[in-house]
């Protein structure tokens, strides 16, 4: 290096001008005279000069140039020491080249690279969490073994920082100190168990990445974080998704038994069943063989549910997949559509698409059957592309689709593409195998194709056609004869060999023209490539034990050849033969069987995908893409027969208090986003009972939905002044005129809003913590033992919600308490929302169910009859929510009759009722309503415990009207009151096809 | 150097992060930027690649997972650039292929365009993308929000600016994106003029047989937006006729549950262009083709020559002008040269590649625009047996071909008033005539 120095004439000024330019070593003006070392010897010394001198500019071009060497994957070690120096340097982007050197080059010069670790462990003290985190992802990326204490220490720390971002690196640093020294694993490990009980959705990806690197075994470390991972899954970032994903499918597969019904196990023929309604379902589960899925087994397929509209196609493949192992068959439909989305994206994503449903489509045809044509091959897609949308067409090809199939697969056997016209022949043989109705057809149309010009789809064709003649050879001594003919003209070896051994094995079905090839092969024998050698002397052999007179010479002549042949298998082949239907005293017992060993009837050979036996790999990975197993591929494991215990899932509750305080000081708008998504998380740290009851179904969705509406609308209101009532009526325009009303009464209610922020968290506030709850179950009535009393229910009020948030807003912000409960506050909640409060609560007594009266009902009505369509008469109703006088069953509805005509109505009464088994307690009939006035009266339905609608008519004397009442599920339901264990008991014993769910978000504990 | 680091791979345990080295390859096989996230691989392990790439002949056909014997190559194919990626262990291959696609994404939107020279031009600033994209082989930041925060994309201006003063592309204030819970959106944008834009831009796939029967047809549609909106804007997107729409998916920003219930889109958006939904169309019926094209290639059984005429006319344009319309032929390699003529616009033939483009412009249904003439032939050679199928591009303004409209934008959470706008547009997206 130092006679470099002496080279170095040009000076640091030159060297700077030229940094412009320099790219390449060999555009270098160093002279022929130095030869090829010291080009670059004498430019790493510009850069040292430039790395020692006292300007930044100059240290950063320097850099800059280092790291393009590095980029080219030229060598820099060298450097070094000058480069270590400014690791301290207080340019950010100088530093940052220095870490992205230092991490390439640590592991060559270790000695040197423990210079730099004091400046990192200081940095790992830094108050700023970024710098914080930046040094643990440097320090931690340096493979030097001599520092694996200090990382461990320095992990350790940051595992227990008070920032997210410094865990998640943490989590990062975790595998790699794990594969620099693997015998931290122990150590390791319980850092993962710590950061694994993290609650935040920044550090979940990570750690469970480090967890499926360090010890992907150690499942028992999940149990206590399932809910919670379940929980967070939809707000944690796209690649830590994808990563919990794979792991929980995992997970499942160990903990859950088996949703597939015994005999539905990957049976095409119960393809049926998966279509059939739920109720066909729920028969034969209830009947046969009762299964009833773990409350946490349903909870991971619903909250993956959501992540099926992802745009990161690899989420979107990780959640496909899972359902593909984990759900019940006849809820993986729901997958197929996102799935053929993901064909629109780029090709090669199309590629790992692809072959996922060539696997899926041979076990569930039924999945993609509707989206045939979505797999229809364009003349533009890529040749893998095109082979494996045949593939998939192929096999959904059924009896009612094959004639569409087979007209598309004109098209392609057409195509330019010759490899890809030959797969498509082959698809044509598969089809006409698989399905018998159209061998026939397809039969004659390959060998239409005999006739092509084509060499390639010729030699395609014979070889299918041989094939199919197998199946059916009985009818075909035409087409056998027709291929003799073509013989000269084939020239492709494969197709060759077919012909010669469809004649061999039929010749007695061609007694002359099989005699004639022979002669004909004698003559080319030796020109022949080796499977056309191979199949002439069967040919040979086959027609000497059937027709030696005149084959004798012939078969002689070929056998003499054959003993002298350059390939071995082809002299061994020939004296095989000749000892088998040659007699002679060595030949013994076997010639005698000759006949029946050579001419046995073979069976026809099975055509099927290239993808049957993919299924032994989970899908979506890469050992499922190459079909081979790839290092580090984990088996699925099978489901259990016995599930292990649930209870290792249950977590202590921990007081939701804690979560709360921090929600309310947070900054305004973030709270918005909070409300949507981190209800979820703070349920999931509730406990068992709320994490299960996730909503799923529309019923409580719609509910959840107009609840969510109504507090936008609130904090619209009351953030905007009352001026702005304009722009609120122009957005609701679905809403009814009652609603409005009912709106401008609510406004003029509400005291003046303070302060908009104190609105504002108010709202968030009454939104998620008065969410109304629901569980019920359709099911339940056929629980033949004790149809009422055993439907539990906690019943959703949106009449509480709105009183709360009106009353609520009273407060001030300051009045609020960190911890809001609800409980020191009785004159401003009702009692009955705090009796239901209570019933949810985490309190121990209260064994027993107990129903629970409301003392008011929701003011919401519906309307039931407009007044224009009742010619004057209009009709509204609501559920008042109180037991029905009637009959227990029944369910009390309060209708408002109002006569909006300027003469009286007369005889109101209720008509014909529909279905004819419904059973209503009619009103008394009202004998005059006057102009103007209105009229309340209750009457009782009993709708079976079923949303649908009751239809009756409502006449008057003169007309009759047909109107409806549909309920919502929550209406249905009786309230009662009861405790969380009780819930959970309860909810257990249900089974359940139908759940509804909605959240409560519990102030107070 | 190298190859010795490579040699003492066996003898350490396979490391297990998922995406060990990046390898940008051109064109012609040159590699020309490497990126190793741990322990150096050595190049030759691109040498199966290649190996597969000479095979393939065709870049597109080049398989987009391979295997050797120490290694897992993954790889995509972008502007005319190969992203190489090495994985050692069991991965899921769209995991590496979507966040390749992400970088590729990300160089685009910092350079203009994902180039070799562009690449080679901004080594610094992309080893700096690729090191805080990836940490460990792990995706650590790919929202792009987040990425131009911490190192600034070049602008002319600022690389005067840096080689006068020094200074650098490295933002000097630290990311706060990815801490807080809208990690796309950085705190305190802050704009004169607010204004939010939303294009929606939907693609005809179709497959038209020979007879002008519609084989095949749907719609791909995607909402393109660019909001430039002060402080922590709530967008609330409502649409005339959401039923319309099959099946979507989203932005991470949109909230799914708000979806599901009540068919809006309520997001808080990020800063500046982005992608808030793409859905899917696919209802037969619904879908209009808006041209119809009259065709007739043949190619004579004798002599070396073959015919072509061509004419587009309109069929459901919705009464809207039908623009930038074009016709693309793959030609059968046998066809040597064409010797055409256009009633209107211009055509070129490609030798070497063998693809005929008619580029015709706007179309005027008062006088159809129409190709004509002869195609001579290599001769000796049988002749082909498949005509050549037609693509088509075309774009309709104003207009969104499913019928889909937007209702309303209302924002929550600032006062005051944007500039909204919606533009619609369809396109031709894999428009394919059979012949």
């Amino acid at each position: 290096m130092s006679t470099a120095a002496l080279y170095n004439d040009q000076g640091a000024a030159e060297a700077a001008v030229e940094a412009g330019q320099e790219t390449t070593p060999t555009s270098s003006s160093s002279g022929a005279a130095f030869g090829l070392f010291s080009t670059d010897f004498k430019k790493n010394e510009d850069l040292k000069e430039m790395l020692e001198s006292n300007k930044e500019s100059l240290k950063l071009e320097a850099m800059k140039r280092i790291v393009q060497l590095i980029s080219k994957g030229k060598n820099a070690s060298e450097l070094f020491p000058a480069i270590v120096k400014n690791v301290a340097s207080k340019n950010i982007e100088l530093k940052k080249l220095v870490y992205v050197y230092l991490v390439r080059y640590a592991e060559e010069q270790q000695d040197l690279a423990l210079l730099s670790i004091s400046t990192f462990q200081r940095a790992l003290k830094d108050p700023n969490q970024f710098i914080r985190a930046s040094a643990l992802r440097v320090l931690s990326s340096i493979r030097v073994p001599i520092i694996v204490p200090i990382m461990m220490l320095a992990i350790k720390e940051a595992a227990a920082d008070l920032s997210p971002y410094v865990r998640k690196t943490s989590a990062h640093a975790i595998q790699k100190l794990h594969s620099l020294d693997p015998d931290q694993k122990e150590q390791l490990i319980e850092v993962i168990e710590k950061l694994l009980k993290d609650k935040s959705t920044l550090v979940a990806g990570s750690v469970v990445m480090a967890f499926e690197e360090v010890c992907p075994d150690r499942i028992d470390l999940i149990h206590k974080n399932y809910r919670k991972l379940c929980n967070l899954l939809v707000d944690v970032e796209e690649w830590g998704q994808v990563v919990i994903i794979n792991m929980l499918t995992r997970y499942a597969r160990t903990q859950f038994t088996t949703p597939w019904k015994e005999d539905a196990v990957f049976d095409e023929n119960n393809e049926k069943t998966f279509y059939d309604s739920d109720s066909e379902d729920k028969k034969d589960q209830t009947e046969a063989k009762p299964y009833i899925m773990d409350p946490d087994h349903r909870l991971l397929l619903r909250n993956t549910k959501p992540l099926l509209q992802s745009r990161n196609t690899a989420v979107v493949m990780a959640v496909s997949q899972l359902y593909w192992h984990l759900a019940p068959k006849h809820e993986i439909g729901i997958v197929t559509k996102s799935l053929v989305r993901l064909l629109r994206s780029h090709r090669e994503v199309q590629f790992i698409v692809l072959q996922n449903i060539a696997t899926m489509s041979i076990q569930r045809k039924g999945m993609f059957e509707p989206y045939l044509k979505s797999f229809y091959v364009r003349s533009t897609d890529a040749t893998h592309i095109k082979t494996l949308k045949l593939e998939i067409l192929t096999n959904l090809a059924t009896e009612a689709n094959i004639s569409t199939i087979l007209r598309e697969f004109q098209t392609y056997v057409k195509s330019q593409d010759k490899a890809f016209a030959a797969a498509t022949i082959q698809a044509i043989g598969r089809c006409a195998t698989n399905i018998s109705e159209v061998t026939d057809t397809c039969l004659n149309g390959l060998v239409l194709l005999l006739s092509n010009r084509d060499e390639t789809v010729v030699a395609e064709s014979v070889v299918v056609i041989k094939k199919l003649l197998q199946t059916q050879p009985t009818q075909h001594s035409d087409i056998i004869k027709h291929m003799a003919k073509l013989f000269d003209n084939i020239t492709v070896p494969m197709a060759r060999a077919s012909i010669l051994w469809l004649i061999g094995e039929y010749c007695e079905r061609v007694p002359k023209i099989a005699p004639d090839l022979l002669r004909k092969m004698a003559k080319t024998f030796t020109a022949e490539e080796d499977i056309v050698k191979l199949q002439t002397v069967n040919l040979a052999a086959k027609l000497y034990l059937t027709n030696s007179k005149q084959t004798k010479l012939l078969t002689q002549y070929i056998l003499n050849l054959g003993k002298y042949d350059q390939n071995y298998d082809i002299r061994d082949r020939t004296r095989f033969i000749r000892q088998l239907i040659v007699p002679n005293e060595k030949s013994g017992a076997l010639s005698k069987y000759a006949r029946r060993i050579l001419l046995a009837a073979k069976p026809a050979p099975v055509l099927e995908s290239a993808f049957k036996d993919r299924d032994r790999f989970q899908l979506g990975t890469l050992s499922h893409s190459l079909n081979i197993k790839a290092s580090g591929y984990q088996e699925l494991s099978d489901w259990p027969a016995v599930a292990p215990d649930p209870t290792v899932r249950n977590v202590e509750v921990i007081d939701p208090v804690k979560e709360w305080a921090p929600s309310l000081g947070k900054a305004k708008q973030p709270k918005s986003d909070d409300k949507f998504y981190s209800d979820e998380e703070e349920k999931g740290e509730e406990g068992s009972d709320s994490s299960s009851s996730e909503d799923s179904s529309s019923s409580t969705e719609e509910s959840g939905s107009e609840s969510e509406k109504e507090s936008n609308e609130e904090s619209e209101k009351t953030s905007t002044d009352s001026g702005k009532s304009s722009s609120d009526s122009e957005r609701s325009s679905s809403e009814s005129e009652a609603e409005q009303k009912k709106k401008n009464t609510k406004k003029k209610n509400k005291p003046a809003a303070a302060d908009s922020d104190s609105v504002e968290s108010e709202a968030k506030d009454s939104s998620s913590s008065t969410e109304s709850s629901s569980e019920s179950n359709s099911e339940s009535d056929s629980d033949s033992d004790s149809p009422a009393p055993q439907k539990i229910s906690v019943k959703a009020k949106p009449k509480v919600e709105l009183k709360a948030k009106k009353e609520v807003s009273l407060l001030d912000l300051d009045d609020f308490s960190p911890a809001p409960t609800n409980a020191p506050k009785p004159s401003v909640i009702s009692s009955s929302l705090l009796s239901d409060l209570k019933g949810l609560s985490l309190s121990n007594v209260s064994p027993t169910l107990q129903i629970t009266t409301s003392s008011f009902g929701p003011e919401k009505t519906h309307e039931l009859l407009h007044h224009m369509t009742g010619k004057g008469l209009s009709a509204k109703y609501h559920f008042p929510r109180q037991p029905c006088l009637y009959q227990p069953q029944m369910v009390a509805v309060q209708l408002i009759l109002t006569n909006t005509l300027d003469h009286s109505l007369e005889e109101i009464h209720v008509g014909d009722r529909s279905p004819a088994s419904l059973s209503i307690h009619c009103f008394n009939t009202i004998e005059r309503l006057e102009p103007g006035a209105s009229v309340t009266v209750s009457m009782g339905i009993d709708f079976s415990d079923s949303t649908q609608a009751a239809n009756f008519h409502l006449c008057t004397k003169e007309d009759q009207f047909s109107v409806s009442i549909q309920p919502a599920v929550g209406e249905l339901l009786m309230p009662s009151t009861m405790t969380e264990p009780d819930f959970c008991k309860e909810q257990k014993k249900l089974q359940g096809m139908n759940e509804t769910s909605a959240t409560i978000i519990m102030a107070t504990a | 150097m190298e190859q010795q680091l490579d040699g003492q791979k066996p003898v350490q345990k396979a490391s297990p992060e998922m995406i060990h080295s990046l390898f940008l390859i051109n064109h012609s096989g040159d590699i020309f930027l490497e990126k190793h996230w741990k322990s150096v691989i050595s190049r030759s392990v691109c040498d199966y690649f290649f190996e597969a790439k000479e095979k393939a002949e065709d870049p597109e056909n080049v398989p987009p997972v391979l295997q050797t014997p120490h290694h897992y190559l993954i790889s995509i194919y972008r502007g005319k650039l190969f992203f190489l990626s090495v994985v050692q262990t069991e991965v899921p291959p769209l995991f590496v292929i979507e966040f390749l696609h992400r970088v590729a994404d990300t160089f685009q939107e910092y350079f203009g365009e994902c180039s070799e020279s562009v690449i080679k031009d901004n080594v610094v600033i992309v080893y700096e993308l690729l090191e805080e994209m990836l940490d460990n082989g792990f995706p650590l930041a790919t929202e792009s929000n987040v990425l131009k925060e911490m190192i600034r994309p070049p602008t002319i201006l600022r690389s005067v600016v840096n080689t006068l003063t020094g200074g650098s592309n490295v933002g000097d204030t630290l990311p706060t994106g990815q801490l807080s819970i809208i990690p796309w959106r950085r705190a305190g944008v802050k704009y004169t003029n607010n204004e939010a834009y939303f294009d929606v831009i939907e693609e005809i796939d179709a497959i038209v047989d020979k007879s002008g029967t519609t084989v095949f047809a749907e719609i791909q549609g995607v909402i393109e937006a660019c909001v430039r909106l002060s402080g922590m804007p709530d967008l609330t997107l409502s649409f005339m006729n959401p039923r319309l729409l099959d099946d979507m998916s989203f932005h991470p920003c949109v909230r799914f549950k708000r979806w599901e219930a009540e068919r809006v889109l309520s997001f808080i958006p990020p800063d500046g262009n982005f992608r808030l939904m793409s859905y899917h169309v696919s209802s037969q019926n619904l879908v209009a083709i808006p041209v119809y094209v009259k065709q007739n290639i043949s190619f004579l059984e004798t002599g070396s020559c073959g015919r072509l005429e061509i004419t587009i006319g309109p069929k459901q344009t919705m009464g809207k002008m039908v623009e930038a319309l074009m016709a693309t032929i793959h030609m059968p390699k046998s066809v040597l040269s064409v010797s055409l003529t256009a009633s209107q616009g211009s055509y070129t033939y490609d030798i070497t590649t063998k693809i005929l483009i008619w580029d015709i412009g706007r179309l005027n249904p008062q006088k159809l625009p129409n190709l004509r003439g002869s195609l001579s032939m290599q001769t000796g050679v049988p002749k082909p047996e498949e005509n050549p199928s037609i693509n088509i591009d075309l774009k309709i303004q104003q207009l969104a071909i499913s019928g889909l409209k937007v209702s309303r934008l209302d924002m929550y959470g600032e006062k005051y008033k944007p500039f909204k706008g919606v533009k619609y547009l369809t396109k031709a997206g894999k428009f394919q005539v059979r012949t």
